[in-house]
């Protein structure tokens, strides 16, 4: 089965839809779909009906969070000054990431094929965290969609019951982000080292004011 | 009463004994765990009791599916924050006396899952705890193990004087703080009338370790 021969199937059959072949180059060689936000829906309803196979079940639902990276390289180019062409340094600065992904691992059961991955992604992490819900689509996807609501943060439109499912109500944070920062409470650490040990040194120097045998500590 | 007298009468036919050695042998003989698992250490204590190990033999076969009729708690599995009220509402709803074995390195200290999101760092922070088995999962002989030193911890209690059980005074509290959730997290993060960081110096730590710059 060929990830290719898909996606013209699919741009056969929903027009309009922007998908793009994300490679993947591991042994393994899963390359994923990325699908619009607009079309998702769609499309998820032709892979499960029209397509050829019909992935008719959805395994996995899983998120990922990509925050904004910046890398900085040098570059020559040349340039036109003073009527005279010359090779100039630029620093090219390039962005990539801000954004959160869901991935969606498709089987078709009745042909024993699969996985087909898709992806989705959000406009940006803070605000425009939207996303169309393919539980209509696969129900098997309802609590792991919630899921990643509860510990990505992502927003699924159409969901019939998005709430969160790990952490309770009240929780305010998404802890599989990347930029989470877990409470304070690294008062008893025995054997701390790396990350651990940091965040210990700094929990143990907030609390040295307020102790007076600062020794022992 | 002598040791030599008293195994002289019961050879005799005659059993002497005293009102705390009757009160003690009857709680530590038929101690009644909370039928109550949380995570893989709970499998452990399922086969504890079951026939290969059975832990019938020291009188705790009865599993009770309700706090009220309980005795021991064996928090047996990974505690997390969610969870956590729920587990201290139990024990508050257990009937003096009461006891609590924490089972498991995840019970102990939050074991291997210590620095995750939801993962209480040892149930000890909102409950007395009795006895702490280590291990992961600690195999079945070292719940008996636990079970027979929480025996022991009974059968040595005094019934009157300061250091009698906390069942017996009346100022000891039997109920505790149920921690209540929170935008980040359990509030309070623990009870501090039961709980107190050990010590550690953590100056010297991650140095003079090999394999590290
Ligand atoms: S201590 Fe080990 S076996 Fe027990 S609950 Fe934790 S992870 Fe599971």
């Amino acid at each position: 089965m060929n990830l290719e021969e898909i996606k013209i199937q699919i741009e056969a059959n929903v027009p309009g839809c922007f998908l793009e072949i994300l490679p993947n180059a591991s042994p393994s060689g899963q390359h994923s779909l990325i699908v619009d936000t607009e079309h998702a829906l769609t499309v998820a309803s032709f892979l499960r009906d029209g397509a050829n196979p019909r992935f008719d079940y959805c395994s996995n639902v899983t998120g990922v969070d990509w925050p904004l990276k910046e890398t900085s390289a040098k570059q020559k180019t040349k340039k036109i000054v003073d009527g005279v062409e010359k090779e100039v340094e630029e620093v090219v600065k390039t962005s990539t990431g801000n954004y959160l992904e869901v991935v969606y691992h498709l089987f078709s059961l009745e042909d024993r094929q699969g996985p087909v991955v898709l992806r989705m992604r959000t406009e940006d992490r803070a605000e425009r965290v939207h996303l169309p819900s393919l539980t209509p689509v696969w129900r098997s996807a309802e609590l792991q969609e919630r899921e990643v609501y509860d510990l990505f943060g992502i927003v699924f439109d159409g969901h019939p019951d998005l709430r969160r499912l790990l952490m309770w109500e009240e929780f305010t944070d998404h802890p599989m982000r990347k930029d989470y920062v877990d409470p304070d409470d690294y008062e008893y650490e025995p054997t701390p080292h790396d990350e651990i040990l940091k965040r210990t040194q700094a929990h143990y120097a907030a609390q040295e004011p307020r102790s007076e045998a600062g020794e022992a500590r | 009463m002598d040791e030599q007298l008293k195994s002289e009468l019961r050879r005799q036919g005659v059993v002497a004994t005293s009102l705390q050695e009757l009160y003690n042998w009857g709680r530590k003989s038929s101690i009644w765990p909370l039928n109550f698992g949380l995570a893989c250490c709970a499998i452990e204590m399922i086969a504890t009791t079951m026939a290969r190990y059975d832990l019938a033999r020291f009188g705790a076969e009865v599993f009770r599916p309700s706090p009220r009729q309980a005795d021991l708690m064996i928090v047996a599995g990974t505690v997390t924050k969610k969870m956590a009220p729920q587990v201290v509402r139990l024990y508050n709803q257990m009937a003096e006396p009461k006891y609590v074995i924490s089972m498991g390195a995840c019970a102990i200290s939050g074991g291997p899952f210590k620095q995750g999101y939801n993962v209480l760092k040892g149930i000890d922070r909102y409950i007395p705890v009795d006895v702490f088995i280590p291990g992961c999962p600690p195999r079945p002989e070292a719940l008996l193990d636990a079970f027979l030193m929480l025996q022991r911890k009974i059968d040595e209690q005094q019934l009157t004087g300061p250091e009698r059980p906390r069942h017996l005074q009346a100022e000891q509290p039997s109920e505790f703080i149920v921690p209540q959730y929170s935008e980040h997290d359990l509030i309070p993060t623990r009870n501090d009338t039961i709980w107190h960081a050990p010590l550690v110096n953590i100056s010297n730590a991650g140095a003079n370790e090999s394999g590290r710059d």
